[in-house]
């Protein structure tokens, strides 16, 4: 295929190969590849039960595969949990769960890897640096021009895609590698997703490769480089979206449309 | 992000503060018994309230850990007692001194904590099941092990001796408390392990997802709250002089009403130990100042009630609010 004759002279930040996954007679991903390159969207698309969450989990560490491998730079890599693809430079936004309502927007981003004090209070007693972690998420903010009163309002105060918005700074605060994205605007209005398409936009900007997962096709074809669809569990193809229509990446998802195999 | 703007905010959110309601609850009954009763606002009398409300105060504690995980602990209580019972039994009876005995007794609460912690994080039980049994437990094991009332040595009751600020004799008791709240309030807020209870009860599947080890800091928290048991335990000691198998049977309601009034959400998330101490005292309030009205304290009863109810209301309907 077109898109992929140019990619394949480079290493993909993040591939899969091979990944298969069944829970009792259902099986959620057989045989799928995933390959996404430095600087780019790629988005996935699929119906329901397609094994696109699968997928996801499988690359964030949530879901550890039957059979089939993964590779972060070109080097294979094994996670067991999400902490191991976070430690490796891949963080994910998770659909509804991105957030911890009663902490305020410093404490989300800083959730699980707070900045603890020097010394013998933050080594041995976890005592935070708060004001450290005041400034940082204050600069970050500024500098992905994410607009909030204060940080240090608790996020159930904020709108839907604020909050949303509070989940993807903080992927781009810490991935160095890859942010994977489940459904970032489900559920937000035109308005707040267009705060949440800018983010993402700004993400790339800094050429970190973003996984994206939608069912929204107009954000699909806004913002993806490249789109993967999946269907009954497999990657049927991988297409760019100046090459198709909308209603022709529906109907290959659907099974309506044939496409050569990818791959 | 400008600073004035931010301040304003600040002054919003203090005012919102959970603790705010309950404390001018507190202060508005202190004006009321003290107009009531020239007897209630007496250094002594003010001494003794807290004294009075201090044990049940610390079992809020534990429990106020538990309640912002968005669990409850019903075990509380006779934990307590089986652990004082076996700080008073082993010294007097058994011979064994009172300082190892008492570390056992420690070791008893705090283990029974760790059982409850990890039959609600590995078997996944609802708390409040799995404490109903550790509930029926506990005060079975203490009736076994002892039906005596037994009169505790010297060594276990150090707490209950006073020093005296002006007149008024102030036991060490008391001060081991307010350390202890103070102790708990400044880890809650000030480290990672007190922010990561937050996060567990306002959004347990965010917070694992972000990679806090949510079970192990579950039952981490349960282990904690039944070691705090065992200083109620000592503090109930102190107080009584005696270990009583029939004592705290009702200490783990009586720990619940004192977090709900003093306004931690019983969702989990919500609420700080301070507010719990609050809570405590204004249950003691309540029950000294009637009964120097020479009140019945059935009435204090009805009217704690009445408060429990409305805490919640209030607790239910910020939450609606939220969403």
């Amino acid at each position: 295929m077109a898109a992929q004759s140019t990619a394949e002279s480079r290493v993909p930040v993040l591939a899969a190969k091979g990944l298969h996954k069944q829970y009792g007679q259902i099986v959620a991903l057989e045989d799928t590849d995933l390959e996404v390159y430095a600087g780019e969207v790629l988005a996935v698309i699929g119906d329901n039960g397609a094994g696109k969450s699968s997928l996801i989990k499988v690359l964030s560490g949530a879901v550890i595969p039957d059979k089939g491998q993964v590779f972060l730079n070109g080097r294979h890599v094994n996670f067991t949990s999400p902490s191991d693809a976070r430690q490796a430079g891949i963080e994910t936004v998770y659909q509804n769960l991105a957030v911890v309502p009663a902490l305020s927007i410093v404490e989300n981003l800083f959730l699980g890897r707070e900045i603890r004090r020097r010394g013998v209070l933050g080594r041995v007693f976890g005592a935070l640096d708060k004001k450290t972690m005041l400034r940082q998420t204050t600069a970050h903010m500024q500098d992905l021009k994410f607009r909030i009163p204060t940080v240090t309002q608790t996020v159930e105060t904020l709108s839907g895609g604020q909050a949303q918005g509070v989940a993807v700074a903080r992927s781009a605060a810490f991935a160095s590698k890859v942010v994977i994205m489940d459904e970032p605007t489900a559920a937000l209005g035109v308005k707040e997703s267009g705060m949440v398409l800018d983010l993402i936009r700004k993400i790339r900007e800094r050429g970190l490769p973003i996984i994206l997962i939608s069912h929204n096709m107009p954000h699909v074809f806004e913002l993806a480089d490249r789109i993967h669809i999946q269907r009954l569990g497999r990657r049927i193809a991988v297409i760019r979206p100046q090459d198709y229509s909308m209603s022709d990446a529906v109907a290959i998802m659907t099974g309506a449309k044939d496409i050569q195999p990818a791959g | 992000m400008s600073e004035p703007r931010s301040s304003a905010l600040r002054l919003r959110q203090l005012v919102l503060t959970p603790t705010v309601g309950p404390v001018i609850a507190l202060v508005l009954a202190c004006l009321f018994f003290a107009s009531q009763t020239g007897r209630f606002l007496t250094g002594s009398n003010l001494s003794l309230i807290f004294q009075q409300s201090s044990w049940v105060a610390v079992l809020a504690l534990g429990q106020t850990l538990i309640i912002l995980t968005a669990g409850i602990d019903l075990s509380c209580g006779s934990v307590m007692t089986l652990g004082s019972l076996l700080m008073v039994g082993l010294s007097t009876v058994n011979g064994v001194n009172p300082f190892v005995a008492m570390g056992i007794g420690f070791i008893c609460t705090a283990g029974f904590g760790l059982l409850n912690g990890v039959l609600v994080t590995r078997l996944r039980l609802p708390p409040f099941i799995v404490t109903l049994g550790t509930l029926n437990i506990a005060f079975a094991l203490s009736l076994i092990y002892t039906v005596e009332t037994r009169v505790a040595v010297d060594e276990l009751t150090f707490l209950g001796n006073t020093f005296k600020i002006g007149s008024t004799a102030i036991p060490f008791s008391t001060l081991a408390v307010l350390g202890l709240f103070l102790l708990m309030w400044v880890v809650l807020r000030e480290t990672a392990f007190g922010r990561h209870i937050y996060a567990l009860g306002s959004n347990s599947e965010a917070a694992r997802l972000t990679g806090i080890r949510t079970g192990r800091l579950l039952i981490a928290v349960y282990a904690l709250a039944g070691l705090i048991y065992g200083f109620a335990g000592l503090l109930l000691i102190a107080r009584t002089g005696v270990g009583d198998p029939n004592a705290g049977q009702t200490a783990n309601l009586d720990s619940i009403t004192a977090v709900v009034l003093g306004g931690t959400s019983l969702f989990g998330g919500r609420g700080n130990v301070m507010s719990t101490l609050v809570g405590s005292l204004i249950v003691g309030v309540f029950r000294n100042g009637l009964q120097l009205m020479g009140i019945p304290s059935i009435y204090q009863v009805l009217i704690t009630g009445i408060l429990v109810i409305l805490a919640v209301s209030v607790d239910q309907l910020s939450q609606r609010a939220k969403r």
